[in-house]
């Protein structure tokens, strides 16, 4: 697409101004929903601007309204519960909202196209990867079928896919997420638009994969000047891809700018709170998380003042009684916030807070967990086709060792297909080992039967990731909480019972009354506070914590990641911490083992991985991982690992991950390395370390 | 795709082994007996060794083992015995009768078919409008309509109307047409009706709930005209639950129709099931049983292709 043909002036506005004219213009946008529970004021007069070539992050937690604007920038609101009130969604120059639906749907994949988060169920999957990429070619651009044919081969290509032709008789079922969200990216460029609405376009995918998409994003918007909007929670991938930066908190925006003014002189205390209660890979650990405390307004009642504050540790009696409105507080730099001035005066938001002692770890004494050649196997079969299929085996853990101290927190790191998750699951074992020793404080616990495993199974217990389908909807929070109790036989009476469940529900931050409620009535927050009640209910020694802050929105994981740092604190608790977010793994642990198709790359003290990674995908890991910091990010060269994480059906011979190692060479392919230690307390599992 | 049916129709025989070992054993302990019915029907009385006599010719004094090892061998050479009560073979008397039995049930599938798709759809796509009332008074209406009672308004109607009744003798269609319509359309709408009251609900829910997928959004997303996002993108996923439905129903059709049939005067199989249950005609019934067994057996094959036509992800065995 050439600039310089760039979009025919609209009606009423003289050539010279085009140049000047954003290409998109949003302005003073209302969007609510009429559902049966009331009306919730989903937008609520925002305005943005988005010119030619350039990146627009859209950022704020779930339901503050950024997915709905751009829903409704598409004409694609629910209906008929979702409308537009009031406002004016201008693209170059013709008023949106003012269209047809046919005049609409003509935009639509042609001018404006638009990207969604979950490339696992946004492609059909009853339909080819052919017809679907050449679907918008058809309809808009009139193509044949051979033309359509011969342009989706091309746009595949330029998306990164090898064996395009293939890959059209494919169906989304066989392939990989990165490789969908790429189909996803090649339908949205198919008739070269003006404008990619980009709905957390990686929020899905692993980190390195991640990687990879945003710089094929960021690379074709500069080639083709396509403008972006980037809609995300992700504060890393703003710092690093975004030019402006929106900042939006319940249906509102409250500090826009670019993203250096966004990020280094952000002029609204939620902006502050957002960016301070990421860990962050680039500073000093050591300190508590800063969190923004307490949960976003019901929309359908919001607050009548600013929206911020009843959780603004900054609020005047003036926050609660009028809003604020976005001023300006710098050349292209606005923010709604009545202390904007202070916050540029230099009043702190935050209080940094030490963490306080940690418990000590007890380094002479055995291991509380000592894992030892562990393997877990799962027989699999798979239909090949129609007819065939195929007996296969997933190594989906192999010949993992690792020791976990009394008082220890081990983080366990890796992208999907890794094995973190089925290693939760054998050490509790949920899952039969196939085989290696667990020896949990002494005892080798993997030949047990699960008659034997229930005293260990007190000892040891879980918080599991998801936060809505882990707690049984048909049981009040007390219930939840007082079954392991029960089971135990750690209290005998109901009133033993219910003094309990009120301590365990103040101790993870919840108040007493919450017992009766039923978990639906909770937020998602909330319902890891009740899963780690229950899991201290059975005063355990070690806790599993798999993935137990991904589901949760920026500013409520930092308070759930301080929380399990207190209670450590409090109960003397060893915990297995089991995540794919290095950031977060970092923070809350003291030793990390990092793991790619059922094996252990490197194992080392906190501060020596990070400060010196040696294995490649370490370093590949950490190099694809964006900080929240446009400084630091323009600083970095972004070293995108190439290619796809193989199947666990069929890895790669020899070293796991030679397939996508710069250093591979011929004894990388053939041979499998063994972990050693290559300084005191720091293993490796590479050829070329 | 040879092997996979060849597969598929060798597991058919441990499936319908079952089914003889369980109806041979509840027709043996279900009280009723052939020769007490036979014979003192009529107001006869036949004296003990009369009796004796007409059992030991049926068979039905051998050891149960030894009746079960002769409607074994029967069945492997394909012959499902003689009937206890008309002496004929089984086999012929339901080859008599099922192919009416399965035309009305094929037509009442198309019936249903040609209903419940347009009217689900509309249903879903003007959810909670007038449109989705009505259609949802004519869905409930068809559920709580049993369909024998629609099957005598018929016929009143078009006595009233035409001062006309279907014809009372089966001709089979490829001997006149006309004739074999004009009495076997009625009941197959009588009970079509029912059929597509039960596949436009289960259509309705099903496109409702695809109708949210994210795919749809997609495909919106890329400008697609209204009419194909749902053509394409959304019927051939909403069929997927559907289908099932219809397998079910279809095979609930062969011998289920007894009422029906007894309406419209019709010789088909559910009526010589229920004459031979009532007259406890032990190989009558068993014969018709595993013809019905075979037929939703056949049907989940059907099904199960059609599954695997529709969906890739089944079809080359994805997750």
């Amino acid at each position: 697409m050439d600039l310089a043909e760039a979009a025919p002036a609209a009606d009423g506005t003289d050539a010279s101004a085009v140049a000047a004219t954003p290409l998109l213009s949003v302005r003073d946008l209302h969007v609510s929903f009429h559902t049966s529970r009331g009306i919730v004021r989903a937008v609520e007069g925002i305005s943005y601007d988005v010119t030619r070539g350039e990146m627009l992050a859209v950022v704020g937690e779930s339901g503050c309204g950024k997915s709905v604007s751009s829903l409704a920038v598409m004409g694609l609101l629910t209906k008929p519960s979702g409308r537009v009130e009031r406002g004016q969604i201008l693209f170059e120059g013709r008023d949106l909202l003012k269209l047809s639906d046919e005049q609409m749907r003509e935009i639509r994949g042609r001018d404006i196209s638009m990207i969604f988060q979950e490339p696992m169920t946004s492609l059909n999957p009853v339909l080819s990867i052919g017809l679907q990429v050449m679907e918008p070619l058809l309809i808009h651009l009139d193509m044949t079928e051979a033309e359509a044919r011969a342009r989706a081969v091309e746009l595949l290509t330029l998306v990164g896919i090898t064996d395009p032709d293939r890959r059209l008789e494919q169906f989304p079922h066989q392939l990989s997420g990165g490789m969908r969200q790429r189909i996803m990216i090649a339908i949205g460029l198919a008739c070269n638009p003006k404008l990619i609405i980009a709905d957390e376009p990686t929020t899905a995918l692993d980190v390195t994969i991640q990687a990879q998409i945003l710089e094929l994003m960021k690379d074709l918007s500069r080639r083709l000047g396509i403008a972006m909007v980037i809609i995300t929670h992700n504060l890393g991938i703003v710092a690093r891809y975004a030019d402006r930066v929106a900042v939006m908190y319940a249906a509102r925006i409250v500090e826009k700018g670019t993203a250096d003014d966004v990020f280094l002189k952000p002029r609204h205390p939620y902006a502050v709170g957002l960016m301070r209660s990421v860990p962050r890979l680039d500073q000093p650990r050591g300190l508590r998380l800063e969190t923004i405390e307490g949960l976003p307004p019901d929309l359908r009642t919001p607050p009548k003042g600013c929206r911020f504050a009843p959780r603004c540790p900054l609020k005047l009696s003036l926050c609660e009684a009028t809003a604020p409105h976005l001023i300006s507080v710098g050349t292209g730099h606005e923010a709604a916030c009545h202390r904007s001035g202070d916050l540029a005066a230099g009043v702190k938001v935050f209080e940094p807070t030490p963490l306080g002692e940690s418990p000590a770890i007890d380094m002479t004494g055995r291991p509380l967990l000592a894992v030892a050649h562990l393997k877990k196997y799962f027989d699999v079969t798979r239909r090949v086709s129609w007819r065939k299929s195929e007996q296969g085996q997933v190594k989906a853990v192999d010949d993992v060792s690792f020791a976990i101290r009394r008082g220890e927190t081990l983080g366990l790191v890796g992208e999907s297909g890794c094995g973190k998750t089925t290693i939760g699951r054998t050490v509790l074992r949920l899952e039969t080992p196939t085989s290696g020793e667990i020896s949990f404080d002494g005892s080798d616990i993997a030949p047990f039967a699960q008659a034997d495993m229930k005293p260990v199974r007190r000892r040891m217990q879980v918080v599991f990731q998801d936060p809505f389908s882990s707690l049984n909807p048909r049981m009040t929070v007390g219930q939840i909480i007082a079954e392991p109790m029960l089971v135990h036989g750690l209290v005998r009476t109901d009133a033993e019972a219910k003094a309990r469940i009120d301590t365990y529900l103040t101790r993870v931050g919840l108040f007493p009354y919450m017992a009766e409620r039923y978990p639906h009535e909770m937020s998602g927050g909330q319902r890891q506070r009740i899963g780690i009640a229950r899991a201290l209910a059975f005063e355990p020694e070690l806790i599993v914590c798999d993935e137990p802050v991904s589901a949760l929105d920026v500013s409520i994981q930092g308070q759930v990641i301080n929380l399990l740092e207190d209670l450590k604190r409090q109960f003397g608790l060893t915990y297995l911490f089991i995540a794919h977010d290095l950031a977060v793994v970092r923070h809350i642990s003291d030793r990390i083992v990092v793991m790619y198709l059922g094996r252990v790359m490197e194992i080392a003290d906190r501060d020596e991985l990070y400060a010196r990674p040696l294995h490649p995908y370490t370093q590949a890991l950490l190099d694809a991982a964006p900080i929240p910091d446009p400084a630091a990010e323009r600083a970095r060269k972004p070293r995108a690992l190439k290619g796809e994480i193989p199947s666990p059906l069929n890895p790669p011979k020899g070293c796991v991950f030679h397939t996508r190692c710069p250093l591979a060479d011929e004894q990388c392919r053939t041979l499998v390395p063994a972990a050693r230690d290559v300084l005191q307390g720091h293993t490796v599992a590479c050829h070329k370390v | 795709m040879g092997a996979y049916l060849a597969k598929r129709i060798l597991t058919m025989i441990p499936t319908l082994l079952g089914v003889a070992v369980l109806i041979f054993l509840m027709l043996r302990v279900v009280p009723g007996d052939i020769v007490e019915l036979k014979m003192r029907g009529d107001g006869g009385a036949p004296t003990i060794q009369q009796i004796e006599a007409e059992r030991a010719r049926l068979g039905l004094d051998r050891p149960l083992i030894a009746q079960f090892g002769s409607w074994m061998t029967g069945l492997a050479t394909l012959d499902l015995g003689t009937s206890m009560w008309t002496e004929k073979p089984v086999t012929e008397e339901i080859a008599g009768r099922i192919g009416l039995t399965l035309q009305v049930a094929i037509m009442a599938t198309i019936i249903a078919i040609l209903l419940a798709l347009p009217l689900g759809t509309l249903s879903a796509l003007y959810k909670d409008t007038w449109v989705d009332q009505a259609i949802r008074i004519f869905t409930i209406g068809g559920l709580a309509i049993p369909s024998f009672w629609l099957g005598m308004i018929i016929i009143l109607g078009l006595l009233y109307a035409f001062n006309w009744i279907p014809p009372m003798q089966y001709v089979p269609i490829w001997k006149d047409p006309l004739a074999n319509l004009a009495q076997l359309i009625w009941p197959a709408l009588a009970v079509g009706y029912r059929f597509s009251a039960v596949l436009a609900r289960m259509v309705r829910s099903s496109i409702i709930e695809v109708m949210r997928e994210d795919y749809i959004r997609t495909a919106r997303a890329k400008g697609v005209h209204e009419r194909l996002v749902i053509a394409r993108h959304a019927l051939r996923n909403a069929m997927l639950p559907a289908v099932t439905v219809i397998g079910l129903e279809f095979a609930f059709l062969i011998g289920g129709l007894v009422v029906t049939e007894q309406v419209f005067n019709l010789n088909g199989l559910g009526r010589l099931f229920v004459q031979a249950v009532s007259r406890s005609d032990f190989t009558m019934v068993q014969g018709i049983v595993m013809v019905i067994a075979l037929v939703f057996i056949v049907t989940n094959l059907l099904v199960d292709l059609a599954y695997g036509w529709l969906d890739p992800r089944i079809r080359y065995g994805g997750k």
